[in-house]
């Protein structure tokens, strides 16, 4: 018992940084309606600048400090602000979660562009002593807190006292609130809506600040990723203030905290519990939290009364075409993948060849994302996850039992599809923002907990997935496995455009754009969702077989973690979740772009080689040009891709067909109009 | 004189009611939108629900249909207790119903709505048949949804898509997705708002038909006087979430009070 208490309060540090993190990330939602994933961004960001001032230009620490969280922190929020969720308001909370999630992706990349890709390791202290010599307090008692707690632990009671003051007592904090709820209405009430949502992000973006350079010091290197983790972890909390109060998520945090450090201290090491659940704990109350919390769903949209002022974006659709063009499109499509394979297949070398093929069976766990989004209307975040299921249980079934690998992918795909559905279960109910973190809480869950165990991973040697032999065509040749991915991919679209088109398509169809009134003609909700979810989640797991059986391992660290799925989504979504060629176009655009930018950055070294009497400010240009800004440039693309999906939330793709669809059709209508004026001008003359 | 309750009106007209709410209440926070509301719907039977913006006529069609619960108050459809099922539940019952502020889905025919309803009614179509036969509409399911337009006079438009439609059609669209579900008993929100002299009459008429060849019970809230004159039997009048009048339709709209505070802005 009095272990327990004392492993209780060892958990308070911990339980303080995701504090810090989880009311930050309540501040912003409540202040701007933005579940904004990119707070573990902007933490990182102001780490970066700290760590770069204080470690590298070996700054003093109050100025260092200063700058990273005074000034960079607020100045971040501002530009965001400014640039992209100011025009974001009146928008759903699932288009500015999109958003955040493109500045996750982007702003990082962003960063490492400016200080170097290098592993920043040992990030510096936000405080003068390192963080294990100097026991501050209590000496030689039992419960010992170093420097770094007692700043954090000071810290996040001053954020968390000043917050709550802020928002019952004080002028800004009333309109804060005022403005969330109704920004219009607000506005007509004298409440400057722009300049409290400005001043709003400049405090949450500072808080994002303090948190990163807080944090920074418990990794062994500053990265973004572990970052975000740790956000998705502190997530649980904000689930325990229904993402509104304040105390309640600081209580909330403080207890994860505990219950962390109580089972890490009584189970037993080395177990499976202790390395397994230790790690994954958060995400697991993560999951629970969303699932058993009461009243998560009612109000999980701020219901505006003005919301009709500015009207909600349309429900993403196509433009119904008139059939002879989906005809002439459905041709095109054909011979410019019969082009595309043909290309391939004769001009490609080796590595363009690999690129081609790993795009085209991305597109494949693509498609499950234009099922379970584009037709089902769920932000799934977990189809990562469900492709790595897919592929482990491949390579465990060609391992244990020797059946042919294509027969092992159909069991990976129905054993992801499975556990699609019992994750589907539970978390269709759920709406929008919660539907997706709950995904994410499972995406991790199955990371930490799940991945590190053998029976599943195959431990820490990836298990070995060889290619198929399909009668005399051995697969290994790189060029029959691209026609057989490019014939599993056309199999699978085929599919989808039926399920699409077809009742279970309508129906979800229907309960997007209605769903009282699809339940009123006895469409569930639940059931057509859970069916559009297994489904994706049985086509992601067979092309997670087939991405393991090309790369020849069920490798998870290089295909599959939850920050990979997380670009997939940005990258689908912005090119169009309900289209067919806006996933093949991102499947294939996740290896070509960083490739193809990797040679065009490569040009200028090649050229400076090549000519070296060039003149030195030619040398000094082209010598800025770095190879290795292919993977961020790449990235940063990807995620400014998602900021267009609040505008166009049927995807660029689709977007552009559509426009172009209109402009052609009413091209013929005022052909067909002039036809029809010139014969009717005939008409009376023959009557006459 | 108050018009007496229709239990005393109708001593042993329909021996069992089709519906009986009895004792409804729902309160939005501070605001009781439904004090103690009993109606009852006899089979075939059509009864109007009159009463001033705000009288909670939406929010007990809400209760009686599940997209509310009701906070009290039973529910009886056919014999069969209500309360605990969903909206979906209650449709597949036969319970059917359009809303005040028109529900279409976007981006949908016309034809595809009804299909759709007909489909969600019948459970065919799913997974299997959408991925290994075809999901096309039968001959079978083509004639019913054919009869349907016809009814409502919407084939001209039965290949437009429902959200470019006039409210009017929009309001016939709704009615015909909501046919498609063979209900036995219609729920009918304010059916002939927007709807011109034209519209408002085909619609009445189309009602009329439905009403002769399925005996469908509709329950009708509506502004309209001559139609609610037209069509209902009876009439319950709501004020303040209260039920404050029943009985025939002649005698409530005769009824000074009535007349007087509800019905002087419509007539
Ligand atoms: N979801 C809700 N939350 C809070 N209050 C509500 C809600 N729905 C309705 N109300 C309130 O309940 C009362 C009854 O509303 P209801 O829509 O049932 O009236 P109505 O009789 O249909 O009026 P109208 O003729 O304008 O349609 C109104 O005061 C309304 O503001
Ligand atoms: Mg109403």
């Amino acid at each position: 018992m009095v272990d327990l208490l004392e492993y209780a309060v060892r958990g308070i540090p911990t339980g303080c940084v995701f504090a810090l993190l989880a009311v930050g990330l309540v501040l912003t939602y409540k202040t701007s309606g933005v579940f904004n994933l990119a707070f573990a961004a902007q933490a990182y960001t102001s780490a970066a600048v700290f760590y770069v001032l204080r470690k590298e230009q070996e700054w003093p620490l109050f100025w260092s400090a200063f700058i990273a969280i005074v000034i960079v922190g607020p100045a971040l929020g501002l530009l965001l602000e400014r640039v992209l969720f100011r025009h974001l308001r009146g928008a759903g909370s699932l288009a500015k979660m999109v958003t955040s999630l493109g500045l996750l992706i982007a702003i990082p990349e962003v960063v490492k562009l400016f200080f170097g890709s290098d592993a920043k390791s040992n990030p510096p202290p936000l405080w003068y002593v390192r963080r294990t010599d100097e026991w501050l307090w209590p000496q030689g008692s039992k419960f010992v807190l170093d420097a770094g707690q007692v700043t954090t632990i000071v810290s996040t009671l001053v954020v968390v006292v000043g917050l709550t003051v802020l928002f019952r007592y004080t002028n800004l904090g009333l309109r804060m609130r005022a403005v969330v709820e109704s920004p219009r209405l607000a506005e007509l009430n004298g409440v400057n809506a722009e300049r409290v949502s400005m001043a709003s992000w400049m405090l949450s973006s500072m808080m994002a600040g303090l948190a990163g350079v807080l944090v920074a010091p418990l990794f062994a290197s500053l990265n973004p990723i572990d970052l975000f983790t740790l956000l998705v972890a502190a997530l649980a909390a904000t689930v325990v203030g229904g993402l509104s109060s304040i105390p309640l998520t600081f209580f909330g945090a403080i207890g994860l905290g505990m219950l962390q450090a109580v089972l890490a201290g009584s189970l037993p090491t080395n177990s499976v519990l202790a390395t397994g659940l230790r790690p994954g704990l958060p995400f697991l109350v993560l999951f629970a939290l969303l699932i058993f919390r009461p009243g998560l769903r009612s109000n999980s949209e701020t219901a505006d009364p003005l919301a009709t002022v500015d009207p909600p974006l349309p429900v993403p659709v196509a433009v119904s075409r008139p059939r002879w063009m989906s005809i002439s499109s459905r041709t095109v499509g054909v011979v410019a993948t019969i082009f595309g394979l043909l290309v391939s297949w004769f001009l490609l070398d080796g590595f363009w060849l690999a690129i081609v093929i790993s795009g085209v069976v991305l597109a494949v766990i693509m498609l499950s994302l234009t099922v379970v989004t584009g037709i089902g209307g769920m932000l799934s975040l977990a189809q990562a996850a469900l492709a790595a299921i897919g592929a482990f249980t491949t390579a465990q079934v060609v391992t244990a039992t020797g059946l042919p690998v294509l027969v092992a992918m159909l069991i990976g795909a129905a054993v992801a599809a499975a556990c699609g559905a019992l994750l589907a279960i539970p978390v269709v109910r759920l709406d929008g923002v919660y539907l997706a973190l709950a995904t994410l809480a499972f995406a991790l869950m199955f990371e930490s907990i799940l991945v590190p165990l053998s029976w599943v991973s195959g431990g820490s040697v990836p298990l070995a997935v060889p290619r198929p032999v399909i009668g005399p065509w051995d697969l290994a040749d790189d060029r029959y496995f691209l026609l057989f991915a490019a014939l599993c991919l056309t199999v699978i679209a085929l599919a989808v455009i039926r399920v699409r088109q077809g009742t279970t398509g309508r129906f979800l169809q229907a309960i997007q754009s209605s769903p009282t009134a699809a339940n009123s003609i006895g469409i569930s909700g639940g059931r057509s969702r859970i069916i559009a979810f297994t489904l994706a989640a049985g086509i992601a797991g067979f092309g997670g077989g087939l991405l393991a059986s090309f790369a020849g391992r069920a490798n998870y660290q290089a295909s599959f973690p939850y920050v990979v799925g997380l670009v997939w989504v940005a990258l689908v979504i912005s090119a169009g979740a309900r289209s067919i060629q806006a996933a093949v176009f991102s499947g294939i655009m996740f290896f070509l772009l960083p490739a193809t930018l990797n040679r065009v950055f490569s040009w200028p070294e090649n050229y400076l080689e090549a000519h070296q009497q060039a003149p030195e400010w030619m040398q000094n240009l082209l010598g800025l040009v770095q190879p290795n800004w292919a993977l961020p440039v790449s990235f940063i693309l990807f995620g400014i891709g998602a900021f267009t999906y609040a505008k166009h939330p049927e995807g660029i793709i689709e977007a552009r067909t559509n426009s172009s669809v209109t402009a052609l059709l009413r091209w013929t209508e005022r052909r067909k109009a002039k036809v029809d004026a010139s014969s009717s001008v005939d008409a009376p003359q023959v009557s006459a | 004189m108050t018009p007496t309750t229709d239990s005393t009106e109708h001593p042993n007209e329909q021996p069992a009611p089709l519906l009986q709410a009895s004792g409804i209440s729902k309160r939005f926070a501070g605001l009781m939108a439904l004090a103690d509301v009993s109606i009852q719907v006899g089979a075939g039977e059509t009864v109007a629900v009159i009463g001033p913006n705000g009288a909670g006529k939406s929010t007990l069609f809400n209760c009686l249909s599940g997209v509310l619960r009701a906070d009290r108050g039973t529910v009886t459809f056919d014999g069969q207790r209500l309360e605990s099922l969903g909206p979906t539940q209650r449709s597949r019952l036969g319970i059917a119903r359009t809303f005040q502020r028109i529900e279409l889905f976007g981006g949908m025919t016309v034809r595809d709505h009804l299909m759709v309803a007909e489909r969600a009614r019948s459970g065919r179509g799913g997974l299997w048949s959408d991925l290994f036969r075809s999901s096309k509409p039968t001959e079978e399911e083509y004639a019913r949804c054919q009869a349907v337009l016809d009814l409502l006079g919407l084939d001209d438009v039965e290949d437009r898509s429902a959200d470019s439609l006039s409210l009017g059609k929009g309001r016939l669209v709704e009615l015909g997705r909501a046919l498609m579900c063979e209900p036995r008993l219609l729920f009918l929100d304010e059916p002939s708002s927007g709807l011109d002299r034209n519209e408002t009459e085909e619609m009445s008429l189309a009602l009329e038909t439905v009403q002769r060849e399925h005996g469908t019970a509709v329950v009708l809230i509506e502004h309209d006087v001559p139609m609610v004159q037209r069509l209902a039997t009876r009439i319950y009048v709501l004020d303040y979430g209260s039920l404050i009048a029943s009985g025939n339709t002649m005698d409530v709209l005769e009824d000074e009070v009535v007349r007087a505070a509800y019905l002087g802005v419509a007539t």
